[in-house]
């Protein structure tokens, strides 16, 4: 029996969806069978950071509805054997699934896969309670933001003891923090006070690679890959650290510029 | 010139201001996400108050208000009847204030002018319902 997790946030647009294509790249990246469930109804969106949005002939609702089978609904993924995708429905509304219905397909596919990764969408409405059913951990993922923390608060006070969330923390710029600019991993996590699985900092990289449809978790070379695959090993039960980006080292002229009329947050 | 130093090794970010914002805005999200958190509080302060003064239970408000930096309790706690004017906290002595076992324990002298204390206070309270504010 594999495991479910649902990857959630409250707020939209800290990277649940990037996360999601990217931990389950480099789960599978590690041999595992994964199995990514865009649980956005109406809001496609894994399909495209995945590359495969014109490979998706049937949606999840198709499965649920039973007017396609678990197997033609599957997408295989570009890159790696192990991986599927499960896609959302385009054309139809996130009250239509129902919650009994969804537990059952994600009990289904727990039985053929080691994880099955759900992509839930923002809000604490009817989606994100049909996401979170048939989920038995989560992850939550969280921006160095006010508003992003407050909502993963709430989330958090809502999942309960049950799901043990755990914590990544994305888009942190390390720069910004030295400087006193940006809350901390430390500053964020006092409040939440959950278990680290690690820290994604905020790349371009991260931009272009979703641009072309090929997460960067493929690219273990690169500092984020290789973070994505820490995260995934910690995942996996492995005793590897977080992940934790560094900031770069500022040189005297640099800081004598901010001093001179440069740009202050 | 702190200003100054401040500025050159970068620590006047607006983070801090972040960080108070957030801790702010979650005590008050946790408060109004615990009702019943806010009933025991109301029942704790009642007893309590209730051990000098007589209160009207039923009319208690309690209220949570923003005010720049920190977040204020404010209860309005109408008092009935205030029923033991000589038994005020200055004339209990002081060894039996220092924990509820002491109190029990004290000399039989001391609580039988509470009791007198307690039969007197009809014809001294009684009187419209007072309103208290605490912050």
């Amino acid at each position: 029996m594999g495991r479910a997790i649902v990857l959630t946030s409250g707020k939209g647009g800290v990277g649940k969806t990037t996360t999601t294509a990217n931990l389950g790249t480099a789960l599978a990246n590690r041999g595992a069978r994964v199995v990514l469930v865009d649980a956005d109804i109406g809001l496609r969106n894994l399909d495209i950071v995945l590359g495969l949005e014109s490979r998706v002939k049937h949606h999840l609702l198709d499965v649920l509805e039973e007017r396609a089978s678990l197997d033609e609904a599957l997408v295989p993924g570009k890159h790696s054997e192990s991986l599927f995708l499960l896609a959302a429905a385009q054309s139809r509304e996130k009250d239509e699934v129902e919650t009994s219905k969804m537990k059952a397909l994600i009990l289904s596919l727990r039985e053929r896969f080691d994880y099955v990764l759900i992509d839930c969408p923002a809000g604490i409405e009817l989606g994100f309670r049909n996401a979170v059913a048939g989920a038995d951990e989560a992850i939550v993922i969280c921006t160095p933001e006010v508003a992003a923390v407050r909502d993963v608060d709430r989330v958090v006070g809502l999942l309960g003891n049950r799901f043990r969330p755990q914590l990544v923390i994305n888009r942190l710029r390390p720069n910004l923090v030295k400087k006193g600019k940006m809350l901390s991993v430390e500053d964020v996590n006092a409040i939440l006070r959950l278990p680290l699985l690690g820290v994604i900092a905020d790349e371009p990289e991260i931009i272009v690679t979703t641009n072309r449809g090929e997460p960067l978790a493929l690219r273990k070379d690169t500092p984020t890959g290789a973070a994505y695959h820490a995260i995934a090993a910690r995942v996996a039960g492995e005793d590897v650290p977080a992940p934790m980006p560094a900031a770069a080292k500022v040189t005297i002229l640099e800081r004598v510029g901010t001093l001179f009329g440069g740009k202050r947050a | 010139m702190i200003e100054f130093l401040k500025k050159f090794f970068g620590h006047s970010g607006s983070s801090a201001t972040a960080k108070e914002r957030l801790r702010l805005v979650l005590m008050t999200d946790h408060l109004e996400l615990a009702p019943e958190l806010i009933e025991a509080m109301k029942r704790d302060l009642v007893d309590v108050i209730s051990r000098h003064v007589e209160v009207d239970r039923d009319k208690i408000e309690v209220n949570f208000e923003r005010q720049d930096s920190a977040l204020a309790m404010l209860a309005n706690i109408p008092i009935l009847s205030v029923n033991r004017p000589n038994a005020g906290p200055t004339l209990v002595p002081v060894e039996s204030v220092q924990s509820p076992t002491a109190a029990n324990s004290a000399p039989p002298r001391v609580r039988k002018r509470r009791k007198r204390a307690a039969k007197k206070a009809p014809a001294t309270g009684a009187a419209a319902p007072a309103s208290a504010a605490a912050n």
